[in-house]
């Protein structure tokens, strides 16, 4: 159902028109907190980047698949094209209700201990949205974020969450791994370039952080997105030309 | 709410001011801080605009300017900047720009305000500027040493003892007898203030007892005369550099041209563990060159020692050069032992380093030999090839290695008569060629050390005079000392050198207290100063008005900062046993070194700035 509305409201490329989009699932949305996320709106395509309220979204998770793994952290920090603003950074440890598998504790380092004593997504959920209503999200591989959030709302509350994401990774596909000299590299047998967050970053001259850390990592590609911006677009360019 | 950003407040932490603050103040900090990346070229900030923040670079590098536009300085990771501005009224004073990509912290106005409040040592920090900071860290390190605070005055017991010079050398005994003192003063019979020589225990026995004198002899027939004092207000370091440069045991201690008493060597050995005085003392009664050769570990363990009970670059190098110059005279002694005393009056001497009171581990000999007018090579020169031979090669096995430049009394080029030496700097001084300038810079570091030694000081008193009307000389020798510059950003972590294939090392002598040395030496040279230590020098440049207030100041800071971070690595490397160089790691630095070394190379830089600006390219380079 969702995915038909969707489809009628997309520019050429395929991205959802996204302020049409809210207005409709602002009437329809029944949780309270989901509508109110949704009647504030989503910008105009055509709003310079320089405009913008940002907010780098990073979540980590059991494990890869959406249906059988969990959120285990959020992390977010509210930013735009000029500052990270750290006194507005909101961190999260949730209790999954699914097994943790031990390979997922190395990589987090959040124990079952910490996650017993965890949020449920339900608790969190009123000023989750509260951060990120009014803010265009960024995060590094929009795919997780955008997928984990869908499902695990629609678990808890019957209906899932859609929302304009920047992804900092494709921004990096288009200028990495598209050029035409990777791609002659990637013929004749060179691994492509990383485009994992920390190699990403490393492009740029932005210091190392430990990684997988939801803070951290929302931190991280905050940097990263104000670099890329830096690098290849200006202030002037409209969202619409990374949303998706 | 705030959130524990641990990656932010841990970076922080690694760095000045922060490191001194207690971790929730830190934890604060991070939770308030705003993030912005600037890539490489970009413009953070302008100067006059409205600034409410202070930046702290995380990752990348930053070039401050001056309103002019020319580069203050050059900021690299945990440096913070904008304080000054935010401090002056919140306008921006030093525009700056991102060198390289980079990541700033920006700490809020609130936050700063609050830091400075409630912590003390944030705040001194961020109001000093980098002159001041560079003072305290000079000053702090000279407090730790009693050497170095105590003045002579404290030391002074009682009043000088003294007697008339025509009183009989019976009368002296029985004066210093009665007194309980070792050293008499021998004052004139009008005035006792009138000091004119000095007799000690010693001179009793060997000028005296020895001689079998009758004992109505007069105290001023065994006195020393030529009195060498020091003013009460000197330190006692002073007294003891005093004491080992003229080989003295006893000091008169004047005020306003009085005697106010006189220290001993018993009096100053309790301020340092073994004194550097039996040193000397070995090196004088080594009975020949293997001897003397085996006295190199003594001399290192004395620098060790001394720079570990926090003695200044000034004490050490005098030190190390007293060191040096008894080397060298008990070589002389031996030589003429075995080739009889020299056919015509002769001065052997020391230049460079050791003619400045600043000689250090591993530093070269640079030597030469002045010979008298009477000088006919076909008589002589077989003796002082010989004895310059003798001398240079024994210097090589005591650990003062050949001069690379041949600067040494073997080559006939530096053994020759007075009137060529005269010559010699006449013609430096008259038309200086840049390679004439750059071989002969080190002439002008002399310092008579054996034989006709007033030679010498003839010589410093020409060139003195010739150097300071000459201002195509100073000219040319300022080029030649603004050669080489500070690495104003050598501690910035520069992106080709990430991968580690380049060696990232500081050589501190050649890119620090040389050039400033030299630059040192231009201004003495121009104020018309004979004085060759450069710190002696600094105070006759001072008093000469020649520089603006305070920049003297600055370089002997400077001078001395660089020096004892100098000292201090190879004193490290003779403990492990390692070969003493001058190259640092810079990794291997504390961050209190880190930053006071880069005012320090700050300081330079400015003091070269100024010698270029005193010595403009165009104006002055007529002969004079």
């Amino acid at each position: 159902m969702l995915y038909l509305r969707a489809k009628k409201h997309t520019d050429g490329h395929g991205t959802p028109q996204w302020p049409q989009v809210y207005d409709q699932l602002a009437t329809s949305a029944k949780n309270p907190f989901l509508k109110k996320y949704y009647q504030t709106g989503a910008v105009a395509p055509a709003t310079p980047l320089a405009d913008l309220s940002l907010v780098a979204l990073d979540i980590e998770t059991t494990g890869l698949d959406p249906r059988r793994d969990a959120i285990v952290s959020v992390g977010l920090i509210p930013f735009n094209l000029q500052r990270i603003y750290c006194s507005k950074a909101r961190y999260w440890v949730l209790n999954p209700k699914k097994p943790l598998t031990t390979g997922s504790v190395v990589i987090h380092g959040i124990t079952h201990a910490e996650v017993m004593v965890g949020h449920d997504l339900n608790q969190i959920l009123p000023d989750l949205l509260k951060e990120l209503a009014g803010r265009v999200a960024v995060v590094h591989c929009r795919q997780i974020e955008r997928r984990f959030l869908d499902v695990a709302l629609k678990e808890r509350i019957g209906e899932g969450i859609v929302f304009p994401a920047i992804d900092t990774m494709e921004i990096e596909n288009r200028y990495v791994r598209r050029r035409f000299f990777q791609q002659i590299a990637h013929f004749f047998g060179r691994t492509p370039e990383s485009i994992r967050l920390a190699a990403c970053r490393s492009r740029y001259h932005l210091p190392h952080y430990t990684p997988h850390h939801a803070l951290i990592d929302a931190l991280a590609t905050a940097e990263l997105f104000q670099a890329q911006i830096a690098w290849h677009f200006t202030p002037q360019t409209s969202v619409r030309e990374l949303w998706h | 709410m705030e959130v524990e950003l641990l990656e932010i407040a841990t970076q922080l932490q690694r760095f000045e001011p922060f490191e001194a603050l207690p971790v929730d103040a830190v934890q604060q900090v991070a939770a308030s801080v705003e993030i912005s990346y600037y890539k490489a070229g970009s413009t953070i900030l302008t100067f006059g605009d409205e600034i409410h923040e202070i930046y702290f670079v995380r990752s990348g590098s930053v070039e401050v300017f001056r309103r002019n536009g020319t580069l203050y300085n050059r900021l690299e990771e945990g440096s913070l900047f904008g304080q000054m501005s935010l401090l002056m009224h919140n306008r921006v004073r030093f525009p700056a720009r991102a060198l390289e990509d980079s990541l700033l912290y920006i700490i809020p106005e609130a936050q700063f305000n609050h830091l400075c409040e409630h912590h003390d040592s944030f705040a001194d920090y961020v109001e000093l500027g980098d002159r001041a900071r560079l003072r305290q860290a000079v000053s702090r390190a000279h407090q730790s040493n009693e050497l170095m605070r105590t003045r002579i005055q404290q030391l002074i017991t009682r009043e000088p003892v003294s007697i008339e010079a025509t009183a009989s050398v019976y009368e002296a005994g029985q004066r210093m007898t009665e007194e309980g003192v070792s050293s008499l003063l021998i004052c004139t019979a009008d005035d006792p203030e009138q000091i004119v020589g000095i007799i000690t225990d010693r001179d009793l026995r060997t000028r005296f007892i020895a001689a079998g004198l009758p004992f109505e002899t007069e105290v001023s027939g065994i006195m020393s005369e030529d009195l060498i004092s020091i003013e009460a207000q000197q330190y006692v370091f002073e007294a003891m550099l005093c004491m080992l440069r003229y080989h003295i045991h006893h000091l008169p201690v004047m005020r306003d041209r009085r005697p106010v008493g006189v220290i001993s060597l018993s009096d100053l050995i309790r301020y340092e563990s073994q004194n550097s005085l039996l040193v000397v003392a070995r090196i004088l009664r080594a009975q020949d060159v293997e001897e003397l050769s085996a006295l190199k570990g003594e001399i290192n363990s004395s620098f060790v020692r001394m720079v570990n009970e926090g003695a200044n670059s000034q004490m050490v190098g005098s030190a190390m050069s007293v060191f040096g110059r008894s080397v060298k005279q008990r070589l002389l002694e031996l030589v003429t032992e075995k080739l009889g005393p020299p056919p015509i009056p002769c001065c052997f001497v020391a230049l460079g380093s050791m003619a400045r009171d600043e000689l250090l581990p591993g530093g070269d000999q640079d030597n030469a030999l002045i010979l008298d007018d009477s000088y006919d090579p076909a008589a002589h020169d077989d003796y002082f090839q010989q004895l310059a031979t003798f001398v240079c090669d024994g210097l090589t096995a005591s650990g003062y290695p050949y001069c690379k430049g041949g600067i040494m009394a073997t080559n006939d080029r530096w053994r020759q008569p007075r009137k060529v030496w005269s010559r010699y700097f006449s013609q430096w001084i008259a038309k200086p060629t840049p390679e004439d300038l750059l071989n002969s810079s080190i002439f002008f570091d002399l310092e008579g050390i054996w034989g006709e030694v007033s030679w010498v000081e003839q010589l410093k008193e020409q060139i003195a005079g010739q150097a300071e009307k000459s201002p195509y000389f100073l000219f040319a020798l300022a080029r030649s000392a603004l050669s080489r510059t500070p690495p104003l950003g050598f501690f910035k972590d520069f992106l080709v050198e990430r991968d580690g294939k380049h060696k990232n090392l500081l050589d501190l002598k050649r890119r620090g207290t040389a050039p400033l040395a030299a630059l040192i030496r231009v201004h003495a040279l121009a104020s018309g100063s004979t004085a060759q230590n450069s710190f002696d020098r600094l105070d006759d440049i001072r008093d000469a008005n020649l520089l603006p207030l305070g920049r003297t100041e600055a370089m002997r800071d400077a001078l001395e900062f660089m020096s004892m971070v100098r000292l201090r690595h190879q004193a490290q490397s003779l403990t492990l046993g390692e070969e003493v160089h001058n190259n640092i790691d810079p990794e291997t630095l504390s961050q209190f070194d880190r930053r006071n070394l880069k005012d320090a190379f700050q300081a330079l830089s400015n003091a070269q700035k100024f010698l270029k600006f005193r010595y403009p390219a165009k104006r002055n380079a007529k002969q004079g």
